[in-house]
């Protein structure tokens, strides 16, 4: 093909390549995808380190013994960095729970649903709103309250009042013996 | 914008440097032979103080960088060691943690007077969407901040802070996650906020270096909010002008910024501090910073969880829209009666949610908070684009120096 000097310039090129598609197209946008996948698959690692990393992850189970947990206590154990209660439930507490109304409740669950055991309700003791501790004992369902922003929840660690918006979770565990349990 | 003079190398070797970098003479345009109204006060000089503030932050911070641990075991007992062994160390801590409440001061007032002089208007809007920037990037850098010393209120402050994402819908755990490399705010959390908050203020130089460039570009608003028509009329040289009002400013400031660390250094500091974090126990009641409060005021105010992790957004992301929001052609509140009016209520709304972020929450208290909210909301999108359509200025002096000289002086120059 004969090049006039118009062609050579950048305007006259770029006008007649816009009609006829040339090799020097099909560079530019090859080059660009494999560029742009190049750069996502870089990112991805950069992005990915600041997940959960391998010793935290192996560190997902712990055993706690509940011999030493009277009736109407709650024992606070550290799992994943933070508080699960373990909270040995009183016959009333237990009834309490039982007996509240599926309609009262903002996220509702059945107590049943919460629990292995009736008298042993293990939750993560993590704020649904804002993450803080919430205070046992506390409340006027006896449940707990949240010192930051006043979420009230009953003696099942369900959401009754305030702004958290869900329950208290429960996290995976089951019973090794009647006495020792494993969280996680 | 042109100066009062330009710089002209005076020996043979500056005469050589300024045809190969011509620095010198970009420092001399900017800051001394830079035309400065006539008719700036006060309030025009916490750009030179929120300046030298950053510089402060940023010497102490790397100095209290050779000191401090990041991790959750040392960090408590690192900034212990800091306050009794370092020399000077209970110095250099003083001067970076009242430093922050006192660059967030002057930032306020910076802002405040922003808005009342419209310095956000065309066609500084580019100027006031980078200061934005640079506001929320001082939030991030002093709430990471914050962090470091891992106290009971430095934890439950991050804790609080970042379960804000969990209100994301679908990803919200998932990013709350990521941010602490962890099921909850531990040690890796605790270092990489320490790798941010070593980063962020060079961040936020280089977002100053945009911010002044684009001030120099279009020039300073004044207080009388008319663009400058004569150089020679209108404008002094900033320096001496400038840059002798600027340092005196600076040092009253620094009267006061020095009477809290010698004397009051703990004031602003919150007792729970000084208890190690533990990841158990949240204390009864926590506060942020005083210079977040009124955000944090907003956040409780509002009932459901996301709503009011949008509404925080939103009042700060507001402030970016500001000209657009505000409708008037008139830039400054000295000609705006009714603006006037309204730009006090939302100074005092602001004020006010500051109060209530700092106290419990009860009934009667959320519900000031909440008509408070309304009248921060109210005065951003309501107020403002309306004001602009329906309000009966004042005559606007035709030039600075018609405002600010009296009138015979004003026809002889």
């Amino acid at each position: 093909m004969r090049v006039t000097p118009r062609e050579r310039t950048g305007v006259e090129l770029s006008h007649a390549e816009a009609i006829n598609p040339s090799r020097r197209d099909f560079l530019f946008l090859t080059t660009g995808a494999v560029a742009a996948v190049g750069a996502a698959s870089v990112a991805w690692p950069l992005i990915d380190q600041m997940n959960p990393d391998a010793t935290t992850l192996a560190m997902s189970s712990i055993e706690v013994d509940l011999a030493p947990i009277q009736a109407g206590q709650i024992l606070t154990v550290k799992w994943r960095g933070g508080p699960v209660f373990l909270r040995h439930r009183t016959a009333k507490e237990i009834k309490e729970a039982e007996a509240t109304p599926l309609a009262d409740l903002k996220d509702p669950a059945t107590d049943q649903s919460r629990v292995q055991k009736p008298e042993w309700l293990i939750v993560v003791g993590v704020c649904t709103h804002l993450g803080c501790v919430p205070l046992g004992h506390e409340g006027q369902y006896d449940g707990w309250k949240c010192p930051c922003h006043g979420s009230i929840y009953d003696t099942s660690g369900r959401i009754r009042s305030g702004p958290a918006p869900l329950n208290l979770a429960v996290p995976e565990y089951k019973f090794l013996s009647a006495t020792k349990v494993k969280i996680g | 914008m042109d100066g009062h003079s330009t710089y002209v190398p005076k020996s043979a070797i500056a005469r050589w440097f300024e045809a190969r970098l011509p620095i010198v003479g970009l420092v001399h345009s900017s800051f001394v032979s830079y035309p400065v109204p006539r008719n700036l006060n006060y309030f025009w000089t916490f750009g030179a103080i929120l300046s030298f503030m950053l510089i402060i932050q940023i010497i102490t911070g790397v100095i209290l960088a050779m000191h401090y641990v990041p991790s959750a075991a040392m960090a408590f007992v690192s900034v212990e060691h800091i306050m009794r062994d370092v020399n000077y160390g209970w110095l250099i801590r003083y001067l970076h943690s009242n430093g922050a409440s006192f660059f967030f001061l002057a930032v306020y007032m910076h802002i405040f007077r922003g808005m009342y002089y419209g310095s956000y208007k065309n066609p500084r809007e580019v100027l006031w969407i980078l200061g934005v920037i640079i506001y929320v990037l001082m939030m991030a850098t002093a709430f990471m901040g914050y962090v470091l010393p891992w106290g009971q209120m430095s934890f439950a402050g991050a804790t609080v802070i970042t379960n804000l994402f969990t209100a994301i819908p679908l990803v919200g755990t998932g990013v709350a996650h990521w941010l602490w490399g962890g099921y909850a705010v531990g040690d890796p959390t605790l270092n990489r906020f320490f790798a941010l908050h070593y980063l962020l203020p060079f961040m936020i130089v280089g977002v100053v270096v945009l911010h002044v460039w684009a001030l120099h570009v279009v020039g300073q608003n004044n207080p009388d909010g008319v663009e400058v028509k004569d150089v020679k009329r209108d404008t002094v040289a900033f320096t001496p002008y400038a840059t002798i009002k600027d340092m005196f400013a600076v040092c009253v400031f620094f009267v006061f910024y020095a009477w809290f660390v010698f004397f009051i250094p703990n004031y602003l500091l919150d007792a729970d501090n000084f208890n190690p974090a533990n990841p158990l126990v949240t204390p009864s009641h926590i506060v942020p910073e005083w210079y977040l409060l009124p955000f944090y005021a907003i956040l409780r105010a509002i009932p459901n969880k996301l709503m009011g992790v949008v509404a925080l957004a939103l009042a700060m992301a507001l402030l970016a829209f500001l000209p657009w929001l505000d409708t008037s052609p008139i830039r400054s509140g000295k000609y705006r009666p009714m603006f006037r009016f309204f730009f006090w209520i939302f100074v005092i709304c602001c004020v006010g949610l500051g109060y209530l972020g700092s106290q419990e929450v009860t009934d009667s208290a959320t519900l000031v908070a909440r008509i408070l909210s309304l009248g921060y909301f109210g005065y951003l999108i309501v107020v403002l684009p309306v004001l602009g359509l329906v309000e009966k200025t004042k005559p606007v002096p035709v030039s600075i120096a018609d405002a600010v000289l009296p009138p015979s002086a004003a026809a002889a120059e």
